[in-house]
């Protein structure tokens, strides 16, 4: 029986439909049968009957299991030349779009030597404002000693990921050391930045799981998001009042669901300074929030590590929040650490599972396409080692000194210029901004406006100058940057 | 019955000695002419073909193209799918005892102060984990403290709660032979001309870059090494990225989305299911180099059109990989370069491994074939294996690149590539292609293929059962049995060759399995001592299941046939 379901899958539920009827009507007279005949004869089917209807039954049974299968997707009115015709005919979109004449691509700006204070963009010598290298460790001799002396232990390059011999003991100890660094339990370091919040959030949040997160998220948690496919909310950019609204609304739904309620995860997405707008996120009420409506908090610190807080640990040393009423922490090493890749650190609890999450998740479901992982810390190569030491040295660094801290007046070292009055199109707006930049470049101010894929964004940040201040510029440097840039809009907004 | 010969459906062999494949149906030299790449027979074929067997033109398999997948025995699948049973019982016994706090249990457990909270995963999600995996957990993530070159030194480590914890002892197991890394070429060094070269700008860049390519973060070594790239691959121009996964991840939905089609083949690797995923594409996926599903499909889709409203499709892509790195095979590239012309697809060819691999000449999948770069239209791989260093690039058209300039996620909003690693990859690129006045390079390419027929050929005297390609560096030696994963990871560890080791999640549930990965850096002498030692262990744990002796004959002639004429 079971093989012939195998072969005629459409027949099936027709098959099973025709057993429990045949079986029903099996019982129907024998039951019947211990009652009174009378009975027997208002349903009106005799022993004889009963047999007769049986065998007419199987007979249809019979019929149903060795009649033509139809299928759904029927192709067989096309003949094999309707067939060829359709494929000849079609024709697919270019691979991408042609790029028209008028719209050149941008090309980009090609610095020449390290990308430094001191910056030389299209062969011009600028201070720079542009670069994340909040704490002047990209030109620092001891990391660039430290990466050396590693290069020359390690290689460079190590050949596969961390599970297959990619596990190098200068990885263990640059996680022992960011543990401690941000007194959490546990660290695991990722060979990307990009892809450490990305591939995080997909691990622990799923299909079904519902997701709070600030409009001006990141194009990174956004693609995290995205991975994740759960149920994403956003609320209005650090509006907290916006936040419990949402969080109500989802409390009055379970309260009609609780049983869906009880498996549903929730989280709270977000960063600790705002790539897109230069914002802190106002974390204890966030905290308070995360007790009173039991969502877990999950915090992306790229900006504010080794930026906010006096010994640089970032936004919750700076609001003093305790750091374990946050669920999971993660930061790229690109900006103040001025090396590559980022970490997630938190609770062993929590870190624990992205490093299992590959077997975790595969166990219950060996579907190919369902890829919910820790991925980038399971399938991707791992970090360069020499890149590891230069992170070691630079966090040692900031641990032994604590006047390295930005200078500037606004607590965010990274800020957004934008146009008070747009004139019209995000286009003409652009190309303004882009004269300003260029007008500063021309007279030693290394400036970069914010970029963005315009179509991606789910919510596009209005167009900015991103301007950037970092310890290695001098008073004089800041000043002198500023009263560039207010020339260059006089002159170009007038 | 006993043999399953992966074949493509134009390929049976038409001439007596059965090695060169003639195209039936594939209109002859439509890209089959060696053009540029001129075969070097004496250097790249080994020993045992004969110069007669070497490409006709007009063929579109110029080579002879052996691949194997002997079938599961099936008293060996019987007793693995046995084992996982036992396992699972075992693991629902000890998680009764657990909750009656009969066990201890290690797991990390939830604050106090949370505990109301909804459970971050659910408990079943870890059965897995805590009873099958835990138990051979010391197999992977072993720490090394050295180049992952041809040895390394491990840190040894012990665990005395059953895998949950591990301790360093502070010893260093040393020279131990590495046949775990993707060292393909052998380019892991810590000293020599790439080394120094590295060191070089390390002094001069410092590591970081501190922003993007779009922004502030392109420097003049970035366009040096896309410059380098696109001349190596043979295309127009070349694009890099930080991390080998994201370039798939993140520049195949700068390519493909919503309204198109992507045929993606079963065994791709987690970065491209998950490009794919993003792109908001549709995905069908078809049978692991089967040319006949992939043709059905693509047929299928544009008669139908897309589900429901029946447009047709805007664009199709097929991702495939140059060589799949748990089954050792190599992707039919010939056949779907047709297919694809044929039904005008769009072909997305991820080269991780077989890059700087495979070819004579190192240039990867395309060159291993005759094939031209430019009928692939998205051309991607890494720098993480062959080269030593870390990343990935995408080569075709101008067109192609400038658009990803402008549309890849990783362009506008990750940061750039370390100065160092960049100089790395420049410097072991222009070894291979022999820019540096040397045929260092070129030597190490026929290394690896030396090494990699040699071993592949010594284990399959042996009686293991081998997958894959015969010239595919990456060598899985089938184990099947899941207690044996962890006794082959550890009985060879203590005779110091480290070895890779992959089990169900990564591998169907009763194909459990060990990698090898053949490095031009292994010497003779490290390849003998591994097959000693794995001839060893291979006793000792019966792993010899093949049911196919071979001859071990070094003049034997290329042919398939060998195998099947063999009896049970």
């Amino acid at each position: 029986m079971v093989q012939i379901f195998r072969f005629m899958p459409n027949t099936r539920t027709n098959v099973f439909c025709a057993c429990a009827t045949s079986d029903a009507m099996t019982l129907a007279p024998a039951d019947a049968g211990q009652q009174q005949d009378g009975v027997r004869a208002t349903v009106g089917v005799s022993g004889d009957g009963a047999s007769l209807l049986r065998g007419i039954l199987i007979l249809w049974i019979i019929r149903l299991l060795f009649s033509k299968t139809y299928k759904l997707q029927d192709s067989s009115d096309l003949t094999e030349k309707e067939i060829e015709e359709i494929i000849e005919e079609w024709q697919p979109e270019p691979l991408v779009p042609r790029m028209s004449k008028e719209k050149p691509a941008p090309s980009y700006n090609i610095v020449s030597g390290p990308p430094c204070h001191k910056i030389t963009v299209n062969g011009k010598q600028c201070i720079n404002f542009a670069s994340f290298n909040f704490l002047g460790l990209l030109d620092n001799d001891r990391v660039k000693n430290q990466a050396l002396q590693s290069l020359r232990k390690y290689g460079v390059g190590t050949c596969g990921p961390r599970g297959f011999y990619g596990t190098f003991d200068v990885h263990l100890e640059l996680e022992d050391r960011l543990a401690k660094f941000m007194r959490t339990e546990e660290a695991i370091i990722y060979s990307y930045g990009f892809a450490t919040i990305a591939s995080a959030i997909p691990a622990y949040s799923k299909r079904g799981d519902i997701v709070f997160v600030d409009e001006a998220a990141c194009f990174s948690i956004q693609k995290g998001l995205q991975a994740s496919r759960s149920h994403i909310k956003y609320f209005r950019h650090n509006d907290m009042e916006d936040l419990e609204r949402i969080l109500k609304q989802q409390e009055l739904e379970d309260q009609k669901n609780p049983r869906k309620a009880r498996v549903t995860r929730r989280f709270i997405v977000v960063e600790g300074l705002y790539m897109n707008t230069g914002a802190i996120c106002p974390l204890p009420e966030l905290v308070k929030l995360k007790y009173k409506y039991k969502v877990r908090i999950f915090l992306e610190e790229s900006l504010s590590f080794g930026v906010l807080g006096q010994h640089g640990r970032g936004v919750t040393e700076h609001f003093g929040v305790n750091i374990d009423d946050i669920d999971l922490i993660s930061a790229n090493m690109e900006n103040s650490l001025a090396s590559v890749g980022g970490f997630c650190c938190g609770r062993s609890f929590v870190i624990d599972h992205q490093v299992f999450a590959l077997l975790a998740q595969k166990a219950i479901s060996d579907y190919v396409l369902i890829v919910i992982l820790s991925q980038g810390y399971c399938f991707s190569a791992s970090l360069p080692p020499m890149l590891a030491s230069a992170a070691i040295e630079a966090l040692n660094i900031m641990e032994e000194d604590q006047g390295l801290k930005v200078v500037g007046e606004s607590i965010s070292p990274a800020f957004h210029l934008q146009l008070e009055q747009s004139s019209g199109s995000r286009e003409s707006d652009v190309r303004i901004l882009n004269r300003i930049v260029e007008y500063c470049m021309d007279r030693k101010i290394a400036l970069t406006q914010a970029h963005y894929l315009e179509k991606e964004e789910k919510f596009l940040p209005p167009p900015s100058i991103r301007v950037v201040v970092t310890v290695e510029q001098t008073e004089e440097e800041l000043e002198m940057a500023a009263n560039l840039i207010k020339e260059a809009a006089q002159n170009i907004l007038q | 019955m006993v043999l399953n010969m992966t074949e493509g459906p134009v390929k049976k062999p038409v001439n007596g000695n059965g090695c060169c494949r003639t195209s039936n149906g594939v209109k002859p030299g439509m890209n089959g002419c060696v053009k540029n790449h001129l075969y070097q027979q004496h250097s790249y074929c080994s020993s045992d073909e004969k110069s007669s067997h070497i490409c006709h033109n007009g063929g579109i398999y110029k080579r002879p193209f052996k691949e194997s997948f002997e079938e599961t025995p099936m008293l060996v699948a019987v007793l693995t799918y046995m084992g996982y049973g036992i396992l699972t019982l075992f693991g629902y016994l000890r998680d009764f005892l657990r909750q009656w706090k009969i066990e201890k249990c290690h797991n990390a457990t939830e604050r106090e102060e949370q505990k109301e909270f909804v459970p971050l995963y659910q408990d079943f999600e870890n059965f897995y984990t805590r009873n099958l995996y835990m138990r051979i957990r010391d197999s992977w993530n072993r720490p090394i403290c050295s180049v992952p070159g041809a040895k390394f030194d491990i840190l040894e480590r012990v665990s005395y709660d059953y895998n949950w914890t591990f301790k360093y002892t502070g010893r260093i197991v040393n020279d131990v032979i590495n046949m775990g890394s993707y060292n393909y070429l052998g380019f892991a060094e810590n000293s020599g001309v790439c080394a120094d070269a590295a060191a070089e700008i390390t002094l001069k860049y410092g590591v970081g870059v501190c922003s993007t390519r779009r922004e502030i973060g392109n420097l003049d070594k970035h366009e040096e090494l896309e410059k380098l790239a696109a001349k190596f691959l043979g295309v127009d121009a070349a694009m890099a990225f930080g991390m080998g996964f994201a370039t798939n991840s993140m520049n195949i939905p700068a390519l493909v989305g919503k309204g198109c089609l992507i045929l993606s083949d079963e065994l791709n690797h987690a970065s491209l299911v998950l490009g794919a995923r993003l792109s908001g594409a549709t995905i069908r996926v078809f049978k692991h180099n089967n040319m006949q599903s992939l043709e059905k499909l693509l047929k299928d889709a544009i008669v139908h059109g897309q589900p429901r409203t029946h447009r047709p499709w805007k664009k199709i892509l097929i991702l495939v990989e140059g060589i799949y790195s748990m089954e050792g095979s190599i992707v039919h590239l010939p056949d779907i370069v047709s297919l694809k012309k044929k039904y005008k697809a769009y072909l997305y060819l991820d080269e991780a491994h077989s890059i700087g691999a495979l070819g004579p000449t190192g240039r990867g999948v395309v060159e291993y074939f005759g094939l031209d770069p430019r009928d692939v239209d998205i051309m991607m791989g890494t720098f993480t294996k062959s080269f030593g260093a870390a990343g990935g690039y995408i080569g075709g058209t101008k067109e192609l690149v400038d658009y990803l300039r402008t549309h890849s996620h990783s362009a506008v909003y990750a940061t750039s590539m370390s100065p160092p690693v960049v100089e790395q990859i420049i410097a072991s690129m222009k070894c291979i292609m022999g820019e540096d006045g040397t045929t260092l390079g070129q030597e190490r390419v026929q290394q690896l293929a030396e090494n990699t027929r040699y071993f592949r050929r010594k284990l399959q005297e042996m009686g293991f059962i081998i997958y894959g390609n015969d010239d595919s560096p990456v060598v899985p030696m089938m184990l099947y049995m899941p207690a044996k994963i962890g006794a082959f990871g550890r009985e060879m560890l203590k005779r110091n060759i480290g070895v890779v080791v992959v089990g169900f999640p990564a591998t169907p549930i009763i194909e459990s399995r060990a990698r090898f990965c053949v490095s031009a850096a292994h010497t003779k002498e490290m390849l003998d001592t591994a097959l000693n030692v794995i001839n060893e262990v291979g006793d000792l744990l019966q792993l010899k299941y093949s049911r196919h002796r071979l001859v071990p004959l070094l003049d034997r002639p290329f042919d398939e046939t060998t195998y099947e004429e063999n009896e049970d």
